[in-house]
């Protein structure tokens, strides 16, 4: 082996590090004011997709139903697996106890609904400041149905989360129920972070060809069929949003494979790569599997690149997956990074991502949104990502949007969609470019 | 505590929301937490809004509680004021502040601030949205109309009247304004000011100098009309002008208070839907059976007109605002059904399935209802989606708006020519009806999964070797009888048969049986 062959080894390795020593703090304009984005309810409208023999009650007031269908756009199903025990007067005033209630509610929904198997008490703003203690009422009520129906609960109350911090809650409410993976079990790895089927299918074949088979997701598409989790579970942040599931499943002994997020071909390179190392693959092979999607990728973005390449992009926050976004949009598609806005900023779980961005983007973390919107306005970036409250009447001041909601329910992760989420930035662009009225 | 999965009601100060961003420079502080923010998309995505809607939020989080939410309140309140500059503002709590009793009606008393402040109560464990436009479209009236306005004599000018109702996210409330105004033109009677939709808090002010009012939404504008009636002595309009009759009653009243000639009006060559509802293509919507759900004003006139213009039976009515239900449970009676007064959708969808209807008039839910039993729809109340903010001019009101319903309301039905084409064609091997209707491929009933339709078999005989035969208890032969009905009455056939298989204790569904179902439902 040449000197050079070893010396490319050990970069490869330092890059790797979680700590580079030296870097400089970057400056984040921190910021507090009125927040445009929605709360951690929100999640349950792709979180009750995703595992479909669960249920999401939550427990709060008219608003939070009214959030739930509006956010959730048109209803098209029957009776969807989520529902709001709205509280009123009687059960604010004392008249009658609220425990007994929400145990009414549950024992007549479980009757109707016996296809239920677990159930989610969802914590809301109100009943969090009346202190409506859910984590008893699922005890109690798991004593009474289980093993028919398991009963958890985590709160999406806008006063605690922002948003995507919603699926965190509910995911770190699974981990201390997941089986416990034996000490001697061999190595296995662990996909945390709820991504559409079809994606999460593509990254299962993509790990069984690198020789990794044994592969559990979070959540589950059956949350009745948890993964294990122990001290040889090794796991990979599909969200970047996760950081109380991380901390959950480390205090189980999970490890975390420091990686890239997998949006676009560097980050889903990087995140397959980095699970293979852990996994003690053959980087050759690794190469060899990934080799096909990254090709397909990177010639289906090349169709795109130049209609991105030096526009300039601001992102308001909404789902922390702004900062990976951001690189994405920056490293293959030459985009310009004029703000970076998001609702909260991990840093650790971040720190590869950021180290990609360039010395001028703004980095901001939480949201005045006033402020925020007059650095827009002096900017005049090419194309803001926004929450759908924003977007027409940015459009109608003359600044091109994308509706950051989009990007939360659409597949973008993987390699066979880096270009579909191109295409959600350029898509306004282009539209912007062809309309003659 | 209630389970709701829809509601077709948001909290109270949604209500206040569409009070505010209907006004010009006015402005609404609300003490909430992050999230409440959800109700801008309302407004800037289903309605197309350009603009945002007024409201500042203040967002408090949960590190906050107990410490300086009512800080963090005032420091918004002055910001808003600062950077908006409105003549007014309106300040109240969502529902999680309202737990907190931070008080922003004495917190923003306290501040001083350079433009009028109105405080809200909005107690949004008890009431709604609706009630919640209600109360703050009357608060802001009663706190800024000038009580020193003197009216100028009657004599030597012409009759005012302020048009009282409209709102942000209302159901063709822009429309429906455009026919109320041409129908004040043609009866020479001055506008002195339409509120919410348009007015300043300043034109508020002066709302005193009209002389009677007209009430085009009660459940917005009543409660204010009602405190003008007794404050400015100004009379009310309270006829609803949705359909030819009532719009002919409601030039007749304002005629009467204006003391104007009602001719000109009445005689609005524009009114087609008379002809429309007489010429002999709508003979086949004769007794058509019909569901109405909605709130109480459009349900009620919805009725109306189903009953006198068009000829419908209504097979069931209903309404989700329980401040109005005595308006429906009287028109109920006029229709020989039971009112459906209820804010539970689920309710509404059985009680949709068991009136087995030809035709849901209703809202966005009941659109979705419909579309799952096959049934079609179309919307006539709020709350409504993106699609019912259409771009044309499309009223509710006045004669326009009677040949605009007319037009929605018959559209998804299958037109009476077309009906007799399709008697007339369907044993031609080259008519498929599986096609549906010519138009509105999205409103013809579609196969759904409610009911057993066998799959589109390429013959006949194929029906026979259908694995469900049976569980059906259809005999081959009925079956094939079955499809030589036209498909946007055989589901019903179906259904009617089985029904009466069922009650009448046949095992088996055979020509005589079905024969016998339809003898026992015909009318």
């Amino acid at each position: 082996m040449s000197a050079a062959g070893i010396l490319d080894g050990c970069a490869a390795e330092i890059a790797r590090d979680p700590a580079p020593v030296a870097a400089p703090a970057r400056p984040i304009l921190r910021e507090r004011g009125q927040r445009e984005v929605f709360c951690g309810l929100t999640g349950i409208i792709w979180l009750h997709r995703k595992m479909q023999d669960a249920f999401f009650l939550v427990v709060g007031s008219r608003t939070c139903a009214h959030l739930l269908q509006s956010a959730a756009g048109v209803m098209i199903f029957a009776e969807p697996r989520f529902a709001t025990a709205i509280m009123e007067e009687r059960d604010l005033a004392g008249m009658v106890d609220a425990q007994d209630e929400l145990d009414r509610v549950v024992n007549r929904l479980l009757e109707r609904r016996p296809d239920i198997r677990t159930l989610f008490l969802v914590g809301s703003c109100p009943s969090e400041v009346i202190k409506l203690d859910l984590a008893k009422a699922a005890q109690r009520l798991g004593a009474v149905h289980m093993p028919r129906v398991r009963i958890l609960n985590y709160s999406g109350s806008g006063i605690e989360t922002t948003f995507t911090q919603g699926e965190d809650a509910c995911l770190s409410s699974l981990v201390p129920v997941m089986p416990a993976l034996p000490a001697d079990a061999p190595r296995e790895l662990l996909i945390v972070g709820s991504l559409p089927d079809i994606v999460e299918d593509q990254f299962l074949r993509l790990f069984a060809e690198m020789g990794i088979d044994k592969v559990g997701c979070l959540p589950a598409r059956n949350a009745r069929d948890l993964p294990s989790v122990g001290a040889n579970t090794r796991y990979l942040l599909a969200q970047p949003f996760l950081g109380e599931t991380a901390m959950a499943l480390e205090g189980r002994g999970a490890q975390r494979i420091e990686a890239l997020f997998p949006f676009g071909v560097d980050g889903t390179s990087d995140w397959l790569r980095a699970a293979g190392e852990a996994f003690g693959i053959d980087p050759a092979l690794t190469e060899q599997v990934i080799a096909p999607g990254r090709a397909r990728a990177a010639r289906a973005l090349a169709n795109l690149r130049p209609q991105l390449t030096g526009k300039r992009i601001t992102f308001l926050p909404d789902s922390q997956l702004e900062v990976p976004l951001a690189r994405f949009l920056q490293d293959e598609l030459g985009m310009e990074l004029v703000e970076v806005g998001t609702p909260y900023l991990h840093r650790a779980h971040l720190a590869r991502e950021l180290d990609r961005f360039g010395p001028n983007v703004r980095l901001s973390e939480g949201q005045h949104l006033d402020r925020q919107l007059d650095r827009v306005r002096a900017d005049r970036p090419d194309i803001t990502v926004c929450g759908l409250g924003l977007a027409n009447p940015l459009e109608g001041e003359g600044l091109t949007t994308k509706w950051a909601i989009e990007l939360v329910f659409s597949p973008i992760h993987g390699f066979d969609q880096a270009a579909d989420l191109a295409e959600l930035f350029a898509r306004p662009l282009r539209r912007r470019d062809m309309l003659e009225i | 505590m209630q389970l709701a999965v829809w509601t077709y009601e948001g909290p109270p100060h949604v209500g206040a929301m569409r009070v505010a961003t209907a006004m010009e420079k006015l402005h609404y502080v609300l003490h909430a937490p992050q999230g409440d923010t959800y109700a801008d998309l309302l407004f800037t995505m289903i309605e197309r809004r350009g603009k945002r809607p007024p409201v500042t939020y203040t967002t408090f989080e949960a590190r906050d509680l107990g410490k300086d939410t009512a800080q963090i309140f005032q420091d918004a309140a002055r910001e808003a004021v600062a950077r908006f500059k409105p003549q007014a503002i309106i300040v109240g709590a969502s529902c999680t502040a309202e737990l907190i009793q931070d008080d922003p009606a004495g917190l923003s008393e306290a501040m001083g601030l350079p433009c009028p402040v109105i405080p809200l109560e909005l107690p949004s464990y008890q009431r709604k949205e609706n009630w919640g436009a209600a109360e703050t479209f009357y608060q802001i009236v009663r706190n800024l109309a000038d009580k020193s306005l003197v009216r100028e004599p009657r004599e030597g000018r012409a009759a005012r009247a302020n048009i009282l109702g409209p709102t942000a996210l209302g159901f063709r409330h822009r429309d429906d304004l455009v026919e109320i105004r041409k129908i004040l033109a043609l009866l020479g009677v001055e506008v002195n000011l339409v509120a919410p939709l348009g007015a300043t808090p300043e034109d508020i002010t002066r709302i005193g100098s009209a002389d009677f009012n007209i009430v085009l939404y009660p459940e917005i504008a009543d409660e204010a009309a009602r405190w003008l009636e007794k404050t400015f002595d100004q009379p009310a309009v309270r006829t609803i002008p949705i359909g030819v009759g009532a719009t002919r009653s409601f030039i007749a009243d304002v005629a009467e208070l204006a003391g104007a000639d009602p001719t000109p009006a009445l005689g609005d060559t524009s009114s087609r839907m008379p002809w429309w509802s007489r010429s002999v293509d709508s003979t086949y919507l004769t007794s058509k059976r019909v569901f109405i759900f909605g709130d109480a004003t459009h349900a009620v006139a919805a009725a109306r007109i189903a009953r006198e213009e068009l000829g419908f039976e209504v097979c069931g009515l209903g309404c989700y605002s329980r401040e109005f239900a005595r308006e429906v449970r009287a028109e109920a009676a006029r229709c020989g059904v039971e009112p459906l007064i209820t804010d539970d959708h689920l309710a509404v969808e059985d009680a949709i399935a068991a009136a087995a209807p030809e035709l849901v008039l209703g809202t966005q839910m009941e659109r979705h209802i419909a579309k799952r039993l096959g049934i079609p729809c179309a919307v006539i109340s709020a709350p409504v989606h993106v699609q019912d903010f259409p771009a044309r001019h499309s009223p509710q009101m006045g004669f326009e708006g009677a040949n605009v319903i007319f037009d929605t309301w018959v559209h998804p039905l299958v037109m009476g020519l077309e009906e007799h084409l399709l008697t007339m064609f369907r044993e031609d091997f080259e008519f498929s009806d599986e096609a549906g209707a010519s138009h509105h491929a999205a409103h013809s009933p579609r196969k759904s999964s409610v009911h057993t339709e066998v799959e589109a078999p390429v013959a006949d005989i194929a029906v026979t070797e259908a694995p469900d035969f049976g569980a059906t208890g259809w005999t081959a032969e009925a079956e094939r009888e079955l499809k030589k009905i036209p498909f946007f009455v055989r589901g019903k056939a179906r259904r009617n048969t089985e029904a009466f298989a069922a009650a009448d204790g046949r095992a088996e569904i055979d020509l005589e049986t079905l024969y016998d179902a339809k003898a026992h439902y015909a009318r």
